[in-house]
């Protein structure tokens, strides 16, 4: 499959299916049914066998066409980190059942992974499942789900056997999240919303026919979900000053009577680091296109956000006086997160997750050093007993 | 906007890479720094005779190699991952671009500096960053130069100096022959000991007057070595984050490496981080020489890999312990041309109150 003979599907595509006429979720289904939703996916499962890139194609004609699309960072957990694992792990049942409503947005997922007694220690898990005939049982907290309280479906991870050492014995499952015993609360943040949830699952029955990889093989199908995660948030190209910097260049032209030396210096201080990550990013993207992908892009979310967290500081200094207020506390769910769309103190607390949310930069800090520069790893105690005798 | 590193580029450096490695060794570099002879004009004179790189961006038609800045950058990197004390930064790339900002050039010096057959410097303070006033210690009166330049770059080892003198008309350059009794090269105790630095003197000094727009021709010259000299500071945090890396490694404390602490190998994962935005800055300066762009690029690169590579060097004698703070291991070699090249054309804060109104920052008032 080359670049042609997709450009010419595509077209074709659209001369069965005029977007301005279909209705959108039929027009959706029928691209998916072409092989048209991701074509680095087999055929049968609404791709083609061909190569990621070529996506781009598809995606160009489709846009100048005026098609809809599925509205990619509203399922964002499904498409990125769900589908790749589904389709990984998945029988062919699991992937005929699941991706094509996923892919459409019919049914958001969402991830059930972290745990209060999780985050950084993911292997840690607690969440029990417990084998019950052709079911499991599954009682367990998990925490940070964003999409939750919208998601018809869950990736999660469980602990099946506490007497292994903790690697060894997880399972991996997909949760109906309508299914009885299954909570989900929301978790408001500093920000004064919630765009995460707390879910609670007791004794929730999940049918083994659920089951993604082998009983204990939980932590090898969670390194899939984990890798695309990264993949997912390898960014986007951005213009000058596309990123938080904007907001604070804006406010500093806009206000003179803010304009301190100080400021001035440190202003222009984050706006050249600011433009040396963007310069990296397209740096690194162009080190993809030809094919030598270079080990930069782990550092770089390290830099967003001690920039982002710098950044949003800097301005609420700036603002003096207007710096003591917040824009609004109510308590919301917000389906997307709005760094522009709010103001300076919503960026300033907000940004404090930059450093937390996706790997901690403290755990980025461990992999640089570990896989990237080849520094030998931490001793640790806590690989080789049974999980269930860990401190904890 | 090319950020990668050709094909071409990568065999360039490999080359000039293969003979520092012969000829650069920290050790030779040591005992040739405090000599009467502290740069290595043998080994100069193979870089520049052997593999062209004292002529890269001259143009082909003045019997250069007709490349372009990024080249001059890939090897600059190189030269800052060794230290080599060759006059590259004073001869190839201050005093040739100088030369070339005349009109016309003088095809015959520029040819003579690319072979490695005569070595230049350009009569500035190091320290002159890009878009200062004119230097105005040199006077042109009467057909010859009288006057004094503080911390020139490379001086000691030049045979002909590029000279900005005023005279009663304005300002003007020059070219001036150091053996010459009228001229004193008075070398400087330099911090920076494998690119020393020396006071020039003029006394009644017989010159050759370039034509063209003098001050564009140094101002020029000033912006691009700004601009090429974040590559070189690329090139010394390069080598001072890949040692430290490899002695964490294989220091043990504690009976561990000591890289296994969370402590250590934290801080030498942020300064990877700070080398892949240096490398993106660096390059994007060497690619925007001569462009729209060029000094945005210029002192965004020069403000951020000068602060990087001091990091870098500082991180390095720090995570060395003792053996860091000793004059035989090299780490302070790459400290002292990191401190200085911080300072040359421009300190940071300089190069940040240049970049502001460039893009619409205004300062304060």
């Amino acid at each position: 499959m080359n670049a042609e003979t997709l450009r010419e599907r595509t077209r074709e595509f659209l001369d069965r299916n005029d977007p301005a006429t279909t209705d959108r979720l039929e027009f959706l289904r029928a691209r998916f049914d072409a092989g048209l939703a991701w074509v680095h996916f087999p055929e049968g499962l609404g791709g083609l066998g061909a190569e990621r890139e070529l996506q781009n194609v598809v995606d160009q004609e489709l846009a100048a066409a005026g098609a809809p699309d599925n509205d990619p960072r509203r399922i964002g957990i499904g498409l990125g980190m769900a589908a790749p694992t589904i389709l990984a792990f998945g029988t062919d049942e699991q992937k005929h059942r699941f991706l094509r409503p996923l892919w459409t947005g019919e049914e958001v997922w969402c991830q059930l992974f972290s745990e209060p007694g999780a985050g950084s220690d993911l292997a840690a898990v607690g969440t029990r499942a417990v084998r019950d005939g052709d079911d499991w049982l599954v009682t367990g907290q998990k925490v940070w789900t964003s999409s939750a309280h919208s998601a018809r479906w869950a990736i999660l991870l469980t602990r099946t056997d506490p007497d292994v050492p903790k690697h060894a014995g997880m399972s991996y499952f997909v949760l109906d999240m309508t299914a009885p015993g299954v909570e989900v609360r929301p978790l408001r943040q500093i920000t004064g919303e919630a765009e995460f949830n707390e879910v609670f699952m007791t004794d929730t029955r999940i049918p083994d026919t659920d089951r993604l990889g082998e009983v204990g093989d939980g932590w090898r199908v969670a390194q899939t979900t984990l890798m695309n995660e990264r993949v997912a948030i390898g960014g986007r190209p951005v213009p000058r000053e596309g990123g938080m910097i904007g907001p604070v260049a804006r406010a500093w032209r806009d206000r003179p009577e803010v304009r301190t030396p100080e400021l001035h210096d440190r202003l222009v201080d984050l706006w050249v680091q600011s433009e040396a990550l963007r310069l990296a990013g397209v740096r690194l993207r162009q080190q993809l296109a030809v094919g030598h992908p270079g080990p930069e892009g782990s550092a770089m979310k390290l830099a967003f956000a001690r920039l982002n967290q710098e950044l949003t500081g800097l301005e609420l200094e700036m603002l003096g006086e207007d710096g003591l207020r917040y824009d609004d506390w109510t308590m919301r769910r917000p389906d997307l997160v709005d760094f522009l769309g709010r103001e300076a103190g919503y960026r300033y607390l907000r940004a404090k997750g930059n450093s937390i949310e996706g790997g901690t930069s403290e755990v980025l800090r461990n992999i640089i050093a570990e896989r990237v520069l080849g520094l030998p790893a931490e001793a640790r105690v806590d690989t080789k007993v049974p999980w269930k005798d860990l401190p904890r | 906007m090319n950020l990668l590193y050709s094909d071409v580029e990568d065999q360039l450096r490999a080359s000039v890479a293969d003979l520092l490695a012969d000829r650069a060794q920290p050790a030779s570099i040591l005992a040739r720094c405090e000599t009467d002879k502290p740069h290595d004009l043998d080994l100069w004179r193979t870089l520049t005779a052997e593999l062209g790189a004292g002529s890269l961006h001259v143009p082909e038609s003045l019997g250069g190699q007709g490349a372009s800045a990024r080249e001059v950058a890939v090897v600059l990197e190189e030269l800052g991952r060794t230290v080599a004390p060759v006059p590259f930064l004073g001869s190839a790339v201050l005093a040739t671009t100088a030369l070339l900002g005349c009109e016309p050039a003088d095809g015959e010096l520029l040819g003579a500096l690319g072979s490695g057959r005569t070595v230049g410097a350009l009569a500035v303070s190091l320290a002159t960053a890009p878009g200062s006033a004119f230097p105005s210690t040199v006077e042109y009166t009467d057909g010859v130069l009288r006057g004094r330049v503080r911390s020139v770059a490379d001086a000691a080892a030049a045979d002909v100096l590029v000279v900005p003198a005023v005279g009663v008309d304005g300002p003007t350059l020059h070219t001036v022959r150091v053996d010459q009794a009228q001229v004193t090269v008075t070398p400087a105790v330099s911090l920076d000991l494998t690119r020393p630095i020396a006071d020039v003197t003029f006394d009644g000094a017989a010159s050759t007057r370039l034509t063209g727009d003098p001050e564009s021709a140094l101002d020029g010259a000033l912006w691009t070595a700004a601009a090429l000299l974040a590559s070189e500071q690329v090139g010394v945090a390069d080598w001072c984050l890949t040692t430290t890396v490899a002695y964490l490694k294989d220091r043990h404390q504690f009976g561990r490496p000591v890289g296994s602490f969370q402590a250590l190998k934290h801080r030498l994962a942020d300064l990877f981080g700070e080398l892949a935005l240096a490398r993106a800055a660096a390059r994007n300066a060497a690619d925007a020489v001569g462009g729209p762009e060029e000094r945005v690029a210029a002192l965004l690169a020069n403000s951020l890999c000068s602060t990087v590579a001091v990091h870098a060097a500082e991180e390095c004698v720090q995570l060395h312990g003792g053996i860091g703070m000793t004059w035989e291991h090299p780490a302070h070699l790459y400290l002292k041309r990191a401190k200085a090249d911080q300072i040359a054309l421009g300190t940071p804060g300089q190069h940040r109150r240049l970049l502001a109104p460039l893009v619409d920052l205004p300062a304060p008032r």
